[in-house]
Order: C-alpha cells, then sequence, then structure tokens
C-alpha cells in the first residue's frame, strides 16, 4: 500500500468513527459543539500519532504476551502529557471537555490502531496512519458538532445566526445518536455508489 | 533483528523499562506545565472576583478566609476593600443539586447581604439549556437583590425567580448555591 491510499483511508474508506464505528462513546458525548468536537478530535489525533509511532518502534522489542499492558503504559502516558498541556494553556476547552481527555486511553481507535497496524508496519507509515485516522476523527467529529450547533442552537462556532432556541432534541445525547446514524448511512451511500 | 521471545526475563524487563521512561517523561511534562496550570486557575478566580465585586485595591486573593457552612463544609470568602474599607465579599460556593454534579459559583456580595453579581465558576449542566445560567438572561436578575427580602426560589416553587426554560434543576440548584453563600456569610458574620 503507498503512503499516500495509507493516508487517505482514514478520511473516507476506513473512517473510525463513520465506518469502523469505533469511539462512539466520546464522540457522541464530545460533539454538543463545532469547536469541541474538534477539540476532542485534535487532541486524539495528538495521542493516535504519538502512541502509533512509539509503539511501532517498540513492537519488535516487547514480547507478545505483554504487549498490551505496554501499549497501554504507552498510551496512557500520552494522554497524560494532552491532558497536563490542555490544562495548562487551552483551560476552557479543557473544562469542557472534561472526564474524556483522560478516557482517551481507553478510546478503542487508539489501540485499535496500535494492535492492528503501528506493531506491524513501520515507524513512517505507523506515523501515516495515525495521522489520517486523527484527521478523519477529528472531521466526523467536526461535522457532526457543527449539525448539532446548527440544528440545536442556531448557532456556529459559538456565533449565533439563526434567532430562536433551536431543536431541544440535538444539544441531548439522542439527538447526537439521530445525527450519528444519518451521517453513516450517507457515507454508506457514498461508498457503494 | 528477531523478535524478543516472551521469556519471563523479557516481559518484566520490558515493562520495567517501559514504565519508568514513561514515568519519567510524564514527571518532566509534570513540572513544566505546573506553573501555567497554577497561574490560569489563579487568573480564572481573579477574574471571577473582580467581575462580582466592585473595584477594590487590596489582594482579596491573600486575605481569603474560611467560614463554615453550618453543614459540615466550609466556603471561601474574598473580602474586597477599597482604602481599608470593607466594599463587598466575593464567596466561592457551590451546590451539589446541579442536573449533572456540583456547580461553582462565584457570587458577590455587599456588606449588608445584597448581591451584587455571579461568575459561574464550573459546572456540568446541559449544554444549550443549564448553561444558560451563565449568560446575563438569567442571572442578572439577581443583581441588586436581597436574599433576606427576595427568595431564592424559582417560580415553580412559590418564589420569585424566573427559571431556564427546560432546565428548572439548574435554576434551583443555582438558587441553592446562592443561598448557602448567604447564610454562610449572614451567620459567619462580617469582618
Amino acid at each position: 500500500m503507498n503512503q499516500l491510499q495509507n493516508f487517505t483511508k482514514g478520511l473516507l474508506k476506513e473512517n473510525p468513527i463513520l465506518v469502523l464505528v469505533l469511539g462512539t462513546c466520546p464522540t457522541l458525548a464530545t460533539t454538543s459543539s463545532a469547536l469541541n468536537g474538534m477539540g476532542m478530535g485534535v487532541a486524539t489525533t495528538f495521542v493516535l500519532i504519538g502512541s502509533n509511532v512509539v509503539i511501532s518502534f517498540l513492537a519488535r522489542l516487547i514480547p507478545d504476551k505483554v504487549r498490551i499492558p505496554a501499549f497501554i503504559v504507552v498510551i496512557a502516558s500520552f494522554v497524560t502529557v494532552v491532558d497536563l498541556v490542555m490544562q495548562a494553556y487551552v483551560p476552557d476547552l479543557y473544562k469542557t471537555l472534561g472526564i474524556f481527555i483522560p478516557l482517551i486511553v481507553v478510546n478503542c481507535i487508539v489501540l485499535g490502531r496500535a494492535e492492528a497496524f503501528a506493531s506491524k508496519n513501520t515507524v513512517w507509515s505507523s506515523f501515516i496512519d495515525g495521522l489520517g485516522m486523527g484527521l478523519g476523527f477529528t472531521i466526523a467529529l467536526g461535522i457532526l458538532g457543527a449539525f448539532r450547533e446548527i440544528a440545536g442552537s442556531g448557532a456556529i462556532f459559538g456565533y449565533k445566526f439563526i434567532p430562536g432556541d433551536g431543536i431541544l432534541v440535538f444539544i441531548l445525547a439522542p439527538g447526537a445518536f439521530i445525527a450519528l446514524g444519518y451521517m453513516i448511512a450517507l457515507v454508506n451511500k457514498i461508498r457503494k455508489t | 533483528m528477531a523478535k524478543t521471545e516472551s521469556t519471563f526475563r523479557n516481559m518484566a524487563l520490558s515493562l520495567t523499562v517501559i514504565a519508568l521512561v514513561s514515568s519519567a517523561l510524564l514527571g518532566f511534562v509534570n513540572e513544566l506545565t505546573r506553573e501555567p496550570i497554577a497561574l490560569s486557575n489563579l487568573n480564572k478566580k481573579l477574574n471571577a472576583i473582580k467581575q462580582v465585586v466592585p473595584e477594590f485595591t487590596n489582594n482579596p486573593n491573600d486575605e481569603m478566609y474560611m467560614l463554615p457552612t453550618g453543614e459540615g463544609d466550609s466556603l471561601e470568602i474574598y473580602p474586597a476593600k477599597k482604602d481599608d474599607v470593607i466594599v463587598g465579599y466575593a464567596v466561592n460556593t457551590y451546590t451539589s443539586k446541579g442536573f449533572s454534579g456540583n456547580i461553582s459559583l462565584m457570587a458577590g456580595f455587599k456588606p449588608d447581604g445584597t448581591i451584587i453579581n455571579i461568575s459561574v465558576l464550573d459546572h456540568k449542566e446541559t449544554p444549550g439549556l443549564g448553561t444558560k445560567m451563565t449568560e446575563p438572561g438569567f442571572k442578572d436578575q439577581f443583581i441588586d437583590k436581597n436574599p433576606s427580602g427576595f427568595e431564592l426560589k424559582v417560580k415553580k416553587d412559590g418564589g420569585p425567580v424566573d427559571a431556564i426554560t427546560a432546565a428548572t434543576i439548574s435554576s434551583r440548584a443555582f438558587c441553592d448555591a446562592l443561598q448557602r453563600a448567604f447564610n454562610t456569610l449572614q451567620k459567619g458574620g462580617t469582618k
């Protein structure tokens, strides 16, 4: 597989949210606005790239029987770094994302890529894979967040352009399920044609 | 290079090394971010105090004292003084009656107990509903009201407070936090 394909597969063909349907818990919880969704996406992308690179580098050195605990330690370290840095420099975003930053540790996308890709491929391919997957995740979360923000409160990036209260259900968790369902249906339609 | 075999020695060794390197890295990052984190927390608090009390010349953070709430807890009181005369108190109050988790407020009171302004420090309310308590539309109705005559109850409970549409629980919780701040300040006496 060439590197371009390797990169673009995360965007649509193997998009972690819309096609693989991994990591739906933080997806549903953090996409209440476009900015929150993208913030979560960027944080996860950083962790994905970091853990993919380190794990592909270490994969041969780590004995198979302890690979999962070793991967988790690497991932948890990156997550804690993100957690501390966000707390220090973007406290507002950190406050809204709250518990979902530490929970990136158990996000199936990160461990999934480590196990399925990084442990079997070169450092460079793993870096590209992490970048592509992370970008796919960020875009999916951004679109979902933007849609929920527009429908739910008539605003985008906090800028209100539709007066009134919007459709309440899209702000709440059930609205996230509904919107995500339609997004997946749409992507399935695009992929099959 | 061949794949490392899963012998006991290799497993113990590799996990130990990974854990050691990770903890060293985390210690380093923690050291690096400790100051900015403390600074951003302090700034947030100072900004909140500035919003809720009249202009002051002292440093309320240095003169902070604790008053017991009478519920086995105590609140932080930040006295604001202008030329050594008390102009107001900022009270860091909380409620556990929020729709999802605790709400923490900075409430400013005049020495006679009249509410000056309120700033929401921390909450986990529903975005778009309960979060409206941070907006002037809701919290401005408390300005210049004295809780001794202005009952801190939403209209549904027979009080004068206009609750946020579809967020009565958050509105009640907001009142609860204010009431706690007011009671504590009154009971503790104004220094």
